[in-house]
C-alpha cells in the first residue's frame, strides 16, 4: 500500500459558533481518484479550503508526504502541488486561452517583457499536454463552459501538480462532455497525480472514483473503497436517513379540480421554449426540472414578466392576463423567488425589515409617505409566522443564515397577496435543518392558502419529497409528466441523464 | 417591543457615523478657534457662514440623491449657474427697477424658471442613464459641459448682474434674525430627510443602490426611480443656483466650480457610500458645517485659495481611504 499525499488527522474548524468541522480526516493518496460526497452546507467546501491552505483548522493536523504541515497558506499549498478548480474556474475571461495558461508561468519566473511567442508555445504545450483541442487565441469567454473548464485544469496541470481537487466539476456539463472529462481525469491519474473530486452526485462518483469519503454536518460519516458502496447507502450517509415516503400529496376537491390557479397554453419564445400547455391547481406543488439549458427558467421569469415577448395564453384563475413586466405579473398574483438568492434576492446591506416590504412599499404608503405602524407589524406578523430567527428586524439580512434568508424572501412575497409562488433552486446552499423548514412552509402554504406552487430544482429527491407531481422540460418543450407517488428519484434522474 | 442590550449597541454602531462626525466638527471647531480666537469666534463670522454654507449643503444633498442609487452628477454646477443665468436674462427682459414690491411677483417667476430649467436638466441626465444606459459619470460630465456652455453662449462671458432686490433678498435677506439661505437649507435638509427615509420613492432609492438586480426582482420601477432621482437632483441643483446668484447678486458660467469637489468631498465624508444604498442628510448636513468651520478658519488664517483646493483634494483622498480601511476591518 502507497504512503498517502496528504492526510488530514481529526480536522476541527469552528465559524462564530457553528461548527463546521468535526474530526474530520481524510487521506488522500498519490494516483487515486478521491470522491468527497456530501449535501450542501455539509462541510465539503470547508474541507477543501482547509486544504488549499485558505482556512486555517482550529483543530487536528494536515501530514503531506507523511510530515506535519503547520500553518498551511495558500502558497504553500500551491507550492507543495495542490491545485483547485473551482466552480466558476477563476479565468480572466478576457484574455486569451494563452494568456490564462502563461500568466501564473510568467509571474511566477518574475517576467517584466511580454514575448508573445514564448506565451503561445507555453500554452499548445500544456494543451497538448492534455490532448485537448483549443485555440490558443480564443478569448476564454468565448468559450463554452467544458471549453472553460479544460482550460482551468490545464492550468492547475502546468504548475507541478500532485493534487487536483475539482469542485462539482460536472454541474454544468452535458454527459458527453462529463465523459470526455472522466476520460482526461483517468489521464491525469496515470501521470501519478492524486484527484479529489467534489460531489453530491451518485452516478458520477460511482463511476469515476477508487475511494470515497461521505461528510455530513461536518463529521465523517463514512469512507471506504467505492466498490463498497452504492447509490442508496451513500445517500443514506449524505442524509443520515432513508428516503422517508412522506411525500406530498394533492387530490382534486370532490366537485371536480374546478378552475386551475394557473394555465398554460400553447406558451411560446423564440430561442427558449415551445408550446408549453400545463395547469396547476390550487393547494398544488408542480415540481419542473430539466438540464441546465432546458428552458426552465426561463418559463419561469416569462411567467414573472421579465421575458416579454412571449406568444400563447396565460390565464391565472381562469382569467387571461398578460405578463410584460414583473409589475404585471406581480399585480396578477405572481410571486417569484429566484435562483440565486444572494444576487438576486436579498438587499445584503438592508434590514430584515425592509428586506421583507421591499415590495410592498407601494401598497402600506399613503401618498406616498409610508405608513410606519402598518410596516412594523406586517414584518413583526412575517418574522413570527415564518419563524425567522432573529431578535429584531432591524438586523441586517446579510447577518442571517441560508435558510432564514430565504424565508425573508418567501415572507416578501406573502405580503403581496400571491397566488401563484414559483420557487427557483428554493433550498440551494441552505442547510439541512433549514431546507426540512422550507419545505414545511411551502407544503403548508400550498394546502393552507391554496397557492399554486411552481417548485424548480436540480434536486431530484427535493421534488420527489415535496410536490404531487413533476414535469420535465428538455430543449425547451415539456418532455415528460410523472405522478410523484408513482415514481423514485432514480428512475427521474435515468431519464435526465437521457436528455445529455 | 422590549429593547435589549443588542439592540442598543447595534444602533449606537449604525449612528457611529454621525458621531464620530459630531466629534471631527468639534475638534475642527477647537482647533480653528485656538489657532485665532479673535476672528474666528466673531459673531460676523459665525453669521457669514449661515450666508455661505446653504449653497454648498445643497449641492451636497443633490450628489447624495445621485449617489444614493450608485450614480453620481457632475452637472450639478453647470445646472446651477445656467438656471441663474436664465433667470437673471428673464428679469433683463421684464424687469423694471421702478417696481415698488422689489419684483416681488418678477421674481417668484423667475424661481419657477430656475427650477424648470434644472427639472429638465435633471431629466435629460435621467434619461441619459435610464433609457439609454449611459453610465451617469460619463452622462453627467457630458450634460455638464453642455449646461455650462448653452451658459457661456448665453452670457457671453462675464456675469449677469443687475437682479431686483427680492432675488437679493434669497441670497442675502433675514428671516426671523436668521439667514434666507440658512432657513432655506433647514427646510430643504428637513424635507429631504422625509422623503428619503419616509416615503416609497426614498426606499426604492435605497434598495436599488443596495442591489439593482435584486431590485429588478422585487418588482421596483428601478429605471423611473431613478430617473426622478435625477430629476430631484437637478432640482437642487438649480436651487442651489439660486442661492448662490441671490447671495451675489449676479450669474456667472463659471460660478462655484470648485464646488463640484467639494459637494462629492461632503457627501462622502458625511457617510455615504458612493457604491449606493447608504446615506443620510443628517450626516451631509454635519459634513457641511464641519468644512465651513475648515475654510472660514484657512481664510482667516490667510491660505492662499490655491493651497485651500489642494487641501480639499487631499481632505477627500484621506476620507475615501479611511472608509475603505474601516469596512475592510469590518
Amino acid at each position: 500500500m502507497s504512503h498517502a499525499f496528504i492526510e488530514l488527522c481529526h480536522i476541527e474548524k469552528h465559524f462564530a459558533g457553528v461548527h463546521a468541522l468535526n474530526d474530520v480526516s481524510l487521506s488522500i493518496r498519490p494516483g487515486e481518484i478521491h470522491c468527497l460526497a456530501g449535501e450542501n452546507g455539509s462541510g465539503k467546501s470547508t474541507v477543501i479550503k482547509v486544504i488549499s491552505g485558505v482556512y486555517r483548522p482550529d483543530g487536528g493536523e494536515i501530514r503531506i508526504d507523511g510530515e506535519t504541515v503547520h500553518n498551511l497558506t495558500p502558497i504553500a499549498s500551491i507550492d507543495r502541488g495542490i491545485q483547485v478548480i473551482y466552480q466558476d474556474f477563476s479565468l480572466f475571461g478576457n484574455l486569451t486561452v494563452a494568456e490564462n495558461l502563461a500568466l501564473n508561468t510568467e509571474l511566477r519566473e518574475k517576467r517584466r517583457l511580454v514575448n508573445w511567442r514564448r506565451i503561445h508555445a507555453l500554452a499548445r504545450r500544456a494543451l497538448d499536454e492534455l490532448g485537448v483541442d483549443i485555440d490558443p487565441s480564443a478569448e476564454v469567454d468565448t468559450l463554452p463552459t467544458a471549453g472553460r473548464q479544460l482550460v482551468a485544469i490545464a492550468r492547475a496541470l502546468m504548475s507541478d501538480a500532485r493534487l487536483l481537487i475539482m469542485d462539482e466539476p460536472t454541474t454544468a456539463l452535458t454527459r458527453k462532455e462529463v465523459e470526455t472529462l472522466f476520460g482526461i481525469v483517468r489521464d491525469i491519474q496515470r501521470r501519478g497525480i492524486a484527484v479529489l473530486f467534489v460531489s453530491h452526485k451518485m452516478r458520477e462518483m460511482l463511476e469515476i472514483s477508487e475511494r470515497i469519503t461521505v461528510i455530513r454536518n461536518g463529521r465523517k460519516v463514512a469512507e471506504g473503497p467505492t466498490a463498497d458502496f452504492n447509490e442508496g447507502l451513500i445517500i443514506r450517509h449524505m442524509t443520515g436517513h432513508d428516503i422517508s415516503a412522506d411525500g406530498y400529496r394533492w387530490e382534486p376537491p370532490e366537485e371536480g379540480a374546478g378552475t386551475p390557479r394557473l394555465e398554460l397554453a400553447g406558451l411560446s419564445k423564440e430561442g427558449a421554449f415551445s408550446d408549453l400547455t400545463m395547469a396547476i391547481h390550487p393547494g398544488e406543488i408542480v415540481g419542473l426540472s430539466g438540464l441546465l439549458g432546458s428552458g426552465r427558467t426561463e418559463v419561469a421569469l416569462s411567467l414573472f414578466g421579465m421575458e416579454p415577448g412571449y406568444s400563447g395564453d396565460i390565464r391565472i384563475d381562469g382569467t387571461p392576463v398578460r405578463l410584460d413586466s414583473v409589475q404585471q405579473a406581480i399585480a396578477a398574483g405572481i410571486a417569484y423567488v429566484p435562483e440565486d438568492r444572494l444576487t438576486e434576492g436579498l438587499f445584503l446591506g438592508q434590514s430584515i425589515n425592509r428586506n421583507i416590504l421591499a415590495t410592498t412599499y407601494d401598497s402600506i404608503a399613503r401618498h406616498l409617505v409610508i405608513d410606519r405602524d402598518r410596516a412594523s407589524s406586517l414584518t413583526a406578523e412575517m418574522i413570527r409566522s415564518l419563524s425567522i430567527a432573529t431578535p429584531t428586524g432591524e438586523k441586517l439580512v446579510g447577518e442571517l443564515s441560508g435558510g432564514n434568508q430565504q424565508r425573508v424572501v418567501i415572507a416578501r412575497w406573502l405580503l403581496t397577496n400571491a397566488r401563484v409562488l414559483i420557487l427557483n433552486g428554493p433550498t440551494v446552499g441552505v442547510d439541512v435543518g433549514s431546507k426540512a423548514q422550507i419545505h414545511r412552509i411551502i407544503r403548508d402554504l400550498a394546502r393552507d392558502q391554496g397557492l399554486a406552487v411552481l417548485m424548480i430544482s436540480d434536486d431530484v429527491l427535493e421534488l420527489v419529497e415535496n410536490c404531487n407531481r413533476i414535469l420535465l422540460m428538455h430543449r425547451g418543450r415539456l418532455v415528460a409528466e410523472y405522478d410523484a407517488a408513482r415514481i423514485n428519484e432514480e428512475d427521474i434522474s435515468e431519464t435526465l441523464k437521457s436528455f445529455k | 417591543m422590549k429593547y435589549s442590550l443588542p439592540d442598543f449597541r447595534r444602533l449606537m454602531s449604525r449612528d457611529n457615523n454621525i458621531v464620530q462626525l459630531i466629534v471631527m466638527t468639534i475638534a475642527i471647531f477647537l482647533i480653528m478657534a485656538a489657532l485665532n480666537p479673535d476672528k474666528f469666534l466673531r459673531y460676523y463670522n459665525f453669521e457669514s457662514i449661515t450666508y455661505l454654507f446653504p449653497e454648498l449643503g445643497v449641492l451636497s444633498i443633490a450628489m447624495l440623491v445621485a449617489m444614493l442609487t450608485g450614480g453620481i452628477d457632475l452637472s450639478v454646477i453647470g445646472i446651477a449657474n445656467l438656471s441663474g443665468i436664465l433667470a437673471g436674462l428673464f428679469f433683463h427682459a421684464v424687469y423694471q427697477s421702478a417696481d415698488p414690491s422689489g419684483g416681488v411677483g418678477v421674481v417668484a417667476l423667475g424661481v419657477l424658471l430656475a427650477l424648470s430649467v434644472g427639472a429638465a436638466a435633471g431629466a435629460l441626465n435621467g434619461f441619459l442613464i435610464t433609457r439609454l444606459r449611459v453610465t451617469p459619470i460619463l452622462a453627467t460630465l457630458g450634460t455638464g459641459q453642455v449646461f455650462t456652455g448653452l451658459a457661456l453662449v448665453l452670457t457671453g462671458g462675464p456675469a449677469i448682474v443687475g437682479f431686483p432686490p427680492a432675488w437679493d433678498f434669497i441670497g442675502n435677506g433675514k428671516i426671523l434674525g436668521l439667514a434666507t439661505p440658512f432657513v432655506l437649507f433647514v427646510i430643504i435638509a428637513c424635507a429631504m430627510s422625509f422623503i428619503l427615509s419616509r416615503t416609497t420613492f426614498g426606499l426604492n432609492l435605497l434598495l436599488i443602490g443596495t442591489n439593482p438586480k435584486a431590485a429588478v426582482f422585487a418588482g421596483l420601477r428601478k429605471g423611473r426611480m431613478v430617473f426622478f432621482s435625477y430629476l430631484t437632483t437637478g432640482l437642487l441643483a438649480s436651487t442651489a443656483g439660486i442661492i448662490l446668484s441671490g447671495r451675489t447678486n449676479a450669474a456667472k458660467s463659471d460660478y462655484g466650480t470648485s464646488y463640484l469637489l467639494q459637494a462629492i468631498l461632503i457627501a462622502v465624508l458625511g457617510g455615504t457610500n458612493p457604491a449606493g444604498g447608504k446615506g443620510t442628510v443628517a450626516g451631509i448636513s454635519i459634513a457641511v458645517v464641519a468644512l465651513m468651520f475648515l475654510s472660514s478658519g484657512f481664510q482667516i488664517l490667510r491660505f492662499s485659495n490655491h493651497l485651500i483646493d489642494f487641501i480639499w483634494g487631499a481632505f477627500l483622498l484621506l476620507v475615501i481611504a479611511i472608509n475603505a480601511f474601516r469596512n475592510r476591518v469590518r
